[in-house]
């Protein structure tokens, strides 16, 4: 090998690089249609768990994470046409949790929508919430997609009207996992009837999003990876040709098909959570197509969190994960097999070792 | 990853260190902390190739003004760096942007520069003779000129490679540079003795609590490996530690943004970053265009490091000590100095006490090697 055969080499794997990082940004959602639509980018944030200790205290850990993901989110090029906050931006819901979350994300450049969680929701029942971010569920149309914001944390009204002494210890509850005083989600009737209208205006073939913060699919009761009236939710969206399903919640990568129903989850920027099927303490219904990420260095805080940016292609999703002291993945629609898949590990033989060492 | 195997010479090499380093190195095993000597399949040690490289290494005519060799910034004896400079100069005094990283133990690296652009030690060696602000030749060319035609060069590459003429190409030059360096190894430090060695009083009691600290309180060890039966102190990755990028946070979205639109090409970024302070700030960004690597930098050995202030990829602390009170801040040299938003999950608060501060620098000072040891007093 000569002198510039090592230059060469060289030059060809820092491009690899570079095709690498073209190709695999942060939570990057690209979304592909048929038909009138564009292709374009958008960002998704979430689970970020801001967590108030006292006076101007808040937890370093989950601050660093949003702080992390908003300035990363900030870089990307080409520029995603809006960002979304996938819910639980608090812990617990409190005024100065929200305040200080919305203060890391207001450094966002682009346009910005917020998806409401459970640690957002049932302090106040999201008052202080709708007075910075606006309403709890509503929808728009952007270059040919229609996109869908639910509230999917809603519990039955006795559970969260007339049951709890005092607010706190309501948010508190639903807060816990495994907890036989928790409540399953849910969308409810009335949204419900809210989405069947609003769907009414949609011609069947365009595109659809939806973004709500549980998955609209059943997967692990004890820690709400659940919303008990997804049947009723995903039966209002079987007409449609292309409908997605981003969610966050679970704090780690699940990719899912359900009939004509794509379901991608978004990774959590405060902590992980493991696999129901390691956890195992309850029947799993995590998605057969899902390759668990390899978990988290015990030193790293920010290993096995991350977050996205999506890009959209002829209405369809390629959701590029951003992922910290771990290898980027993409998940993206597969029109070949009809599902959403991993485009480097689905099969197992590329699978990297530590993916079965969780 | 490129295979490594065992070098069948690993004897024959010990017995020329032994004559390079005297006091290091017994001529039959390695040195007590050290894992065994590896060396790649496609360029095996030989004594000859070994000399040819450290004659290459000290070689002033491979610069444009003939003033400059690998060793004036890895000088022996400043422990291969060329201490006490923030950065290295090269031809003219020119300024680079980084502090000279040692030779020493650098055969185990797995990647190359602060920033890592480099695969191995040979494809490192490359660089820096065409880099403006080191020894700023055009390119290769005078280097192989002078080697094809200098009557010692001639025959020993001859004797090494089997090569004349125009076969010889950088490819032979930096094989020999590089089997030079990989004898340059060094352990049997203090803190070998003791904790491989068994050694009970080969370090003072602050020491030994400097060391507790280390591997609990401090979280060193998460980086700065030390393993069961020997101690690199590296972990071979890369960590925005809050050195370099805190001063240009608010440059950060137009100087990566750059690399991003890969306005800085692949075969630019050497030149780049040692010319442009604030790229190279970036870090090993620079290199892979990933955020996860915005201002990191690989984790140094702490072999020596006694002896190689000023400390970081820039250069930028003073001292030990400074080095401690920085991550003892969280990753921020003045304590309540905002953090960058890219800050590694490592790297947090510690809440040490300026006694335990004190005893993490007393054991950092017990891990020089004795023949640098020396060169360091005979100063």
């Amino acid at each position: 090998m000569n002198n510039s055969d090592i230059t060469r080499r060289s030059f060809l794997k820092d491009m690899g690089a570079l095709v690498t990082l073209g190709s695999l940004p942060l939570s990057l959602v690209e979304l592909a249609f048929a038909g009138s639509t564009k292709n374009f980018r958008f960002a998704y944030i979430s689970d970020a768990h801001i967590q108030h200790i006292k006076g101007t205290k808040f937890v370093r850990n989950w601050d660093r994470g949003l702080i992390r993901a908003v300035a990363e989110a900030n870089l990307l090029q080409p520029k995603p046409d809006f960002v979304l906050f996938g819910g639980d931006l608090a812990q617990l819901g409190t005024k100065a949790e929200l305040d200080h979350g919305a203060e890391m994300l207001a450094k966002l450049k682009y346009k910005f929508y917020c998806v409401m969680g459970e640690h957002d929701y049932y302090l106040d029942l999201g008052k202080y919430w709708s007075e910075l971010f606006g309403p709890h569920y509503y929808s728009w149309d952007h270059k040919g997609v229609h996109f869908v914001v639910l509230n999917s944390i809603l519990t039955y009204d006795e559970w969260t009207y007339d049951r709890w002494p005092t607010a706190e210890q309501r948010m508190l509850e639903m807060a816990g996992l495994d907890n036989p005083n928790g409540s399953p989600f849910m969308v409810g009737e009335k949204q419900r009837e809210w989405l069947r209208k609003d769907l009414e205006k949609v011609k069947k073939d365009t595109p659809v999003v939806v973004f709500s913060h549980s998955p609209i699919q059943k997967i692990y009761k004890g820690w709400n990876f659940w919303t008990d009236d997804a049947e009723e939710v995903q039966a209002l969206l079987s007409s449609f040709v292309d409908v997605t399903v981003v969610y966050g919640h679970v704090h780690q990568i699940q990719y899912n098909q359900l009939g004509n129903i794509s379901f991608q989850s978004v990774m959590a920027t405060a902590w992980p959570w493991p696999y129901p099927q390691s956890y195992a303490q309850a029947e799993s219904y995590l998605p057969k197509i899902t390759i668990p990420m390899n978990r988290a260095h015990p030193f790293f805080e920010r290993d096995a969190t991350g977050w996205q940016f999506i890009d959209i292609e002829m209405g369809r999703i390629a959701m590029h994960y951003n992922l910290y002291n771990n290898t980027n993945r993409t998940v993206a629609y597969n029109p070949k097999t009809g599902q959403p898949e991993d485009k480097d590990y689905q099969s197992p033989e590329n699978r990297i070792s530590p993916q079965i060492h969780y | 990853m490129r295979k490594l195997t065992l070098c069948l010479f690993i004897a024959t090499g010990f017995v020329f260190l032994a004559r390079l380093m005297p006091t290091a190195l017994s001529e039959t095993s390695t040195p007590l902390g050290l894992p065994p000597a590896l060396y790649p399949e496609a360029n095996p040690q030989t004594p000859e190739k070994i000399a040819l490289g450290e004659k290459l290494f000290n070689d002033k005519r491979f610069s444009s003004t003939g003033e400059v060799s690998c060793a004036t910034c890895h000088d022996e004896k400043k422990v291969f760096t060329d201490s006490p400079l923030k950065v290295s100069e090269g031809i003219q005094k020119l300024t680079g942007t980084r502090n000279a990283p040692t030779v020493v133990n650098s055969g185990y690296f797995e990647k190359v520069f602060w920033d890592g652009r480099s695969p191995d030690l040979e494809d490192q060696a490359l660089h820096p003779f065409t880099n403006p602000v080191e020894m700023g030749l055009e390119d290769h060319q005078p280097i192989l000129d002078l080697v094809r035609s200098d009557p010692e060069y001639v025959e020993a590459f001859k004797r090494v490679f089997n090569k004349s003429g125009s076969a010889i190409t950088m490819k032979e030059v930096t094989q020999a540079i590089a089997a030079f360096e990989r004898t340059k190894i060094s352990g049997n430090s203090p803190f070998d003795r003791w904790y491989y060695g068994g050694e009970e009083n080969a370090l003072t009691e602050a020491q030994k609590r400097g060391f507790d600290i280390f591997i609990n309180q401090g979280r060193c060890v998460s980086c700065h490996v030390i393993e069961q039966t020997q101690a690199l102190f590296i972990d071979n990755r890369f960590h925005n530690v809050g050195v370099g990028i805190n001063e240009i946070q608010n440059d950060v979205p137009d100087l990566a943004g750059q690399y991003i639109r890969a306005e800085v090409t692949a075969s630019e970024v050497d030149v780049k970053v040692l010319t442009d302070k604030r790229s190279s700030e970036l870090g090993r960004f620079a290199v892979t265009r990933l955020f996860d690597d915005l201002g990191a930098f690989k984790t140094s050995t702490l072999r020596n490091i006694a002896l190689t202030a000023p400390y970081m990829h820039d250069g930028s602390l003073a001292t030990l000590r400074d080095v401690v009170v920085h991550y003892n801040n969280g990753g921020v040299t003045n304590e309540g100095d905002p953090v960058n938003d890219f800050l590694s999950g490592g790297i947090r608060p510690l809440n040490l006490t300026d006694e335990q501060i004190d005893d993490l620098v007393a054991f950092m000072e017990a891990l020089t090697s004795p023949e640098f040891a020396q060169t360091a007093s005979q100063k």
